[in-house]
């Protein structure tokens, strides 16, 4: 441990530029993914467990859309609307069913709705490794030192531009002061007119659209495997938790957090540690807001 | 009255017998013996559980067509009993448990995988059934103790420590001493890679090779660019992975990525992840391990060599046009080590068959077959085939044979 923080430090501090880099580059895919946890879980109070699966499938279709020779980027605005009307699907067959009931039955049934997705990609794509090669050129820096393809670039810009376009959405439309008058009292809004069932489906569709966006990005940085959606689930999961819901900068600023605690952690303790060291994060993040909250707590029992 | 009664109970048990005796009697019915398999047909590990099945499903024809296995001057026929386990270890153990118990099979072929073969070999050892398996390759299976289990594959710690062998060979014949080789490894976290790793290890040791980077990737991590950037960084000789084709993928796509000079890179399963077609640039010169090679000179009766076999299995299977993979090759050679156990033992009797089983000792067109102690064929070494720049794959058989350093062209 001792000799690679010394690597990291003296003797190849270039090193640190190609793990900053990196950091942002995965941070900024698991942004969009935890952005649509963040806002399912705020509105609906639904713990989607298939997040993941959704990510996953949104890779799947640009690995399709690759297949008949339209480049995933392209592919990128129709990959996001099939995403979005097959969240209005399952929201009508499944969350409208699961909204009104316990923590419990939302787990159940979007573990449930996990499973499911995870076996037909399987039935369809088979259960081997797929890639999906954005054809863009690899530029390097520091005598061929640090790395960045610039698929990466392409991914970083469309996650900014995403993200921005969201939080727009969010503040200016309409339907997205809607959305954040149910997130905050459900009730008080259908009080005041609004179709909150009409709400909770564009909500959960447009996290469906932005999974989609990112499992596009991943399958042209990382691998896709019909059972692995589990990964992003649990990234999502635990940037979220340690953000807290419904906050856009917390959210992103947990992705690159995570992003480079992986990374040094990877460099520095070894790869084994990578995962444990963003669960070792969410837990850091837990206590504090506990010992934070205890200092409060001080007449409400 | 009397009498007619007990006739006719008499009549109903004799059927009843009968009945029971077919029931047990399964294995062998008139001139077919039936021997069952718990197969991945569905679920995760589904490709290789039809490459596997093919396999046996072509052998099984080929020894039919052939005149069968002869058996005390009488020949009979093969049949295999397949049930799908649907990928999951819990499955193939009951359907194993049913193979055994309600259909009265006696003798088994393997499932796919360490994991699905971790799951049958206790219930075949309890039954006293004997199982010839090919696709797991994993040390821990060999040191249970199991009797009646017989593995005709090289285990997994050979799968990536002879690399080091070719390498240190290579070295002495001009670049350097092979106490001076470095080695970055990367193993994902599971059975099957430890495995490959304790292999590596063993062989870096008796080289007094340095092991600069000694990374285990976790099995839900498809990002290693922090363990090939501190690959970057100190720039060893030698960059082995293994982690299934997700991990052949991922390192691939990385490699590629990143820009790795190493002179040598040795990577388990990237024929299955296909790196040759994905990633051409990276996979070029990389070295890949394998149970089975085309050109194998080994012949015998039944397919004769390896590219009679190869030739013979894709007219029958047009689809496999563009490559056997070795999981197909290694499953009809399972069927065949039955065959020539049944003719040796002379008898159906399981014990018997287990003592042919275990002195095995045939040259198939799959290589060489004689079991340890323990099952796994000590025989047959492991081979490798390296990546040239156009995606083909070229037979390395002695330390002459390979590039190095590979030839970079990112």
């Amino acid at each position: 441990m001792l000799d690679n923080l010394q690597l990291l430090f003296v003797y190849a501090p270039v090193m640190n530029v190609q793990m900053i880099l990196d950091g942002i580059f995965i941070g900024a895919v698991f942004a969009l993914a935890a952005y649509g946890l963040a806002l399912v879980w705020g509105v609906m109070n639904v713990k989607n467990l298939a997040q993941g699966d959704f990510v996953i499938m949104g890779g799947y279709l640009a690995f399709s859309a690759n297949n008949f020779g339209v480049h995933p980027v392209i592919a990128l605005p129709f990959i996001s609307v099939v995403m979005f009307f097959y969240g209005v699907l399952v929201y009508k067959l499944v969350i409208r069913r699961v909204i009104e009931n316990d923590m419990f039955v939302s787990l159940l049934a979007t573990f449930g709705l996990s499973l499911f997705m995870q076996q037909v990609m399987n039935l369809v794509y088979g259960p081997e490794v797929q890639t999906v090669d954005s054809h863009m050129h690899i530029m390097t820096m520091f005598d061929d030192f640090v790395t960045v393809p610039t698929i990466k670039i392409v991914s970083l810009a469309l996650a900014g531009v995403f993200a921005t376009g969201i939080v727009i959405f969010m503040t200016k439309s309409r339907t997205g002061q809607a959305i954040r008058a149910t997130a905050q009292d459900a009730r008080a809004a259908r009080v005041l007119g609004i179709d909150t069932d009409k709400i909770y489906m564009l909500t959960f569709a447009l996290n469906s659209a932005i999974c989609g966006i990112a499992g596009v990005l991943v399958s042209m940085i990382w691998v896709l495997q019909p059972f692995y959606g589990i990964v992003y689930s649990l990234r999502t999961f635990a940037i979220v938790t340690a953000a807290g819901l419904g906050n856009l900068p917390g959210v992103i600023g947990m992705s690159f957090v995570l992003g480079w605690v992986e990374q040094y952690a990877g460099i520095i303790a070894g790869a084994e540690w990578q995962v444990a060291a963003a669960v070792f994060v969410l837990i850091g993040v837990l206590s504090w807001r506990q010992i934070q909250l205890r200092r409060q707590r001080q007449v409400v029992r | 009255m009397y009498n007619k009664y007990s006739v006719a109970l008499g009549a109903a048990l004799a059927v009843s017998v009968a009945g029971f005796a077919g029931g047990a009697m399964a294995k062998v019915e008139g001139d077919t013996i039936t021997i069952g398999s718990s197969l991945s047909l569905t679920g995760k590990y589904s490709t290789n559980g039809f490459h596997t099945q093919k396999g046996y499903d072509f052998a099984v024809k080929r020894i039919n067509d052939t005149g069968g296995v002869k058996v005390g001057g009488k020949s009979y026929k093969l049949k295999v009993v397949y049930y799908d386990d649907e990928s999951t270890p819990s499955r193939a153990s009951q359907l194993t448990e049913r193979l055994v118990k309600q259909d009265g099979v006696e003798f088994m072929l393997g499932p796919y995988s360490t994991t699905m073969t971790k799951a049958v070999a206790p219930v075949t050892e309890k039954y006293k059934v004997p199982m010839v398996e090919a696709e797991g390759a994993s040390r821990s299976l060999f040191t249970q103790g199991y009797k009646y289990m017989f593995a005709v594959l090289s285990t997994s710690e050979y799968y990536l420590a002879p690399v080091l062998d070719l390498v240190a060979q290579r070295a002495k014949a001009g670049w350097k001493a092979p106490s001076d080789l470095r080695i970055g490894m990367a193993f994902e976290n599971d059975g099957f890679s430890l495995d490959v790793r304790a292999g590596v290890l063993d062989v870096a040791k008796k080289y007094n090779m340095k092991i600069v980077i000694d990374d285990k990737l976790p099995a839900d991590l498809s990002d290693m660019s922090a363990t090939l950037t501190k690959f970057k960084a100190l720039k060893p000789d030698i960059l082995l992975v293994s982690g299934h084709s997700k991990g052949a993928a991922t390192a691939a796509r990385q490699i590629e990525e990143m820009k790795i000079q190493a002179p040598v890179i040795a990577i388990t399963h990237c024929e299955a992840a296909k790196v040759h077609v994905k990633f051409p640039k990276s996979a070029n010169g990389l070295l890949c391990p394998t149970q089975w090679l085309t050109n194998l000179p080994n012949s015998e009766p039944i397919f004769g060599d390896a590219p009679t076999y190869d030739k013979d299995f894709k007219a029958a299977y047009p689809e496999y046009n563009t490559g056997i993979p070795y999981q197909t090759a290694q499953a009809s050679a399972a069927v065949l080590v039955f065959k020539d156990a049944f003719e040796r033992a002379n008898s159906f009797d399981r014990d018997k068959v287990r003592d042919a089983l275990a002195a095995t000792d045939m040259n198939t067109f799959y290589g060489p077959i004689k079991f340890s102690e323990a099952g796994n064929n000590i025989a047959k070494p492991m081979f490798y085939r390296q990546i040239d720049a156009d995606g083909n794959y070229k037979n390395v058989v002695t330390f002459k044979d390979f590039d190095m350093p590979r030839k970079v062209a990112y």
